[in-house]
């Protein structure tokens, strides 16, 4: 197995009671104590050091945090570490393939120039995959995609360019799967 | 932006849920979490416990029985309106379904803890009201029935005691000859509506045989516009007819002015929405 790249725990520093929470992460399963006011966001950036995926309102609105939770994408800052014990996660970290190679949502990203300071893309990206991978037919009318996109808050890009993005991620997607 | 501290528990049966809430007047039910976490986040509510509901099997599911599309409490959001039994027996549902939030929000937030939240600007508890549905609630004394004209009393606040427990949503099936429809006006897609109206009209032979529109949005709780059904009720619901309920439902309106839109014009939207969903119903009626 390949070496991971989770941190090590870090020692309890508050008075806070700590429940033990086991969770598959990007394929790897482990188990930490957490404050049960630890919010999944938190545990995911502090605990797991896993940074891409970011903060942004801390309310559920800019999306900056979604992530995948038993296959479906949701707002990290929205649960509890606590309400994930026995979970499956996936996060921008485990998009690429192991060998760095982009997905193709992360190239059609990348292609489409969807991103510009970057701090909202690890959000769309999850939103995206998540949705592509519930609907193998995607309605690819420009209303149907801003739809889909209107859970995450971009300030640079003025969507338009995510929106390409968009297309682009299910003509790649096809290509792949011949 | 960090919730203040509380005792969690994640118990397997309703019994268990009731007792723990019971004996706690802080101790509040998680559901999905969509709008309770974030007014935690912001301290506006601080419970001293929480009792997740996640694992609890028999609070999952939907059933369609003789009439009734049966819902537990935990059903997501996002299960329900992809269901393909439920939107076959009423498809309202699916159309308000697709104007609650947005996917990432769907996918978490559940059926029963947005009735039971009963935020006046939500479309479920509207739908509920709307459809004449009724929820079940378990707690300390036994199980007992609620109708939707019974449950939602004003702001965030039900019927439901504090250490009680919404276990199960019933939704009526669309009755015969009868056409629906449910639109909403948010500044963004996804957002709480200024004003949002379910109407439901049944035709027989080109007349409206019975009418039922309710709106979210317009006042301390989802309401029935009687007087705009009134207006509807026993006519061809023609255009006079649809904007004399338009005129009708604009003395429900009890929202304050807010930012985002004056008394006035929140009148003029809701007056819109009934007559643009009256006439969506018609016609899917085949009146």
């Amino acid at each position: 197995m390949a070496k991971s790249v989770l941190k090590k725990a870090i020692p309890a520093t508050s008075s806070d009671p700590r429940i033990p929470v086991t969770l598959t992460i990007n394929g790897e399963t482990v188990t930490r104590e957490a404050s049960p006011r630890l919010l999944l966001s938190d545990f995911i950036r502090h605990e797991l050091g896993l940074t891409g995926t970011h903060v942004g309102c801390e309310h559920g609105v800019c999306g900056c945090c979604t992530v995948m939770i038993d296959g479906r994408a949701g707002r990290s800052c929205l649960a509890f570490a606590v309400q994930a014990d026995g979970a499956e996660i996936r996060t921008i970290e485990g998009v690429a393939a192991g060998d760095g190679t982009l997905h193709p949502i992360q190239q059609a990203m990348m292609e489409c120039h969807g991103l510009q300071c970057g701090y909202c893309t690890p959000g769309f990206v999850m939103s995206m995959l998540s949705y592509l991978e519930e609907t193998p037919e995607p309605d690819l009318s420009e209303t149907a995609i801003r739809e889909v996109l209107s859970g995450n808050l971009c300030r640079c890009t003025g969507y338009n360019n995510i929106v390409k993005a968009f297309r682009r991620s299910v003509e790649l997607m096809n290509a792949a799967e011949g | 932006m960090k919730p203040a501290l509380f005792d969690y528990v994640a118990p397997e049966t309703v019994e268990a849920a009731v007792a723990a809430l019971a004996g706690d007047e802080t101790a509040r039910p998680l559901a999905g979490g969509q709008s309770l976490i974030p007014t935690m986040n912001f301290r506006l509510s601080t419970p001293g416990r929480l009792v997740d509901l996640q694992r609890i099997a028999a609070l999952r599911g939907i059933a369609v029985e003789g009439g009734t599309i049966r819902v537990g409490a935990m059903t997501r959001h996002r299960e329900l309106e992809t269901d393909a039994a439920a939107n076959a027996a009423n498809p309202l549902i699916g159309e308000v379904l697709d104007n609650v939030a947005h996917i990432a929000i769907r996918n978490r937030g559940t059926v029963g803890g947005s009735i039971a939240h009963a935020d006046p600007a939500a479309e479920l508890p509207c739908l509920l009201v709307a459809t004449g549905g009724a929820v079940t609630v378990e707690g300390p004394g036994g199980s007992r029935e609620i109708a939707a004209a019974d449950l939602f009393r004003f702001h965030m606040t039900t019927s439901l005691d504090q250490a009680e427990i919404l276990t199960e949503i019933r939704i009526p099936a669309l009755a015969p000859a009868t056409g629906y429809a449910f639109e909403e006006f948010a500044r963004r897609k996804g957002d709480y509506a200024l004003a949002g109206v379910c109407t439901l009209l049944t035709v027989e032979g080109g007349v409206c045989r019975a009418a039922r529109i309710a709106a979210c949005g317009i006042a301390s709780r989802p309401v029935r516009l009687a007087a705009a059904e009134d207006a509807l009720a026993g006519g061809t619901l023609d255009e006079a007819a649809r904007n004399a309920a338009g005129e009708a439902a604009k003395e429900y309106v009890t929202a304050q002015a807010d930012l985002q839109a004056s008394e006035a014009y929140r009148k003029d939207l809701l007056a819109a929405l009934v007559r643009r969903t009256a006439a969506t119903a018609a016609k899917r009626a085949g009146g």
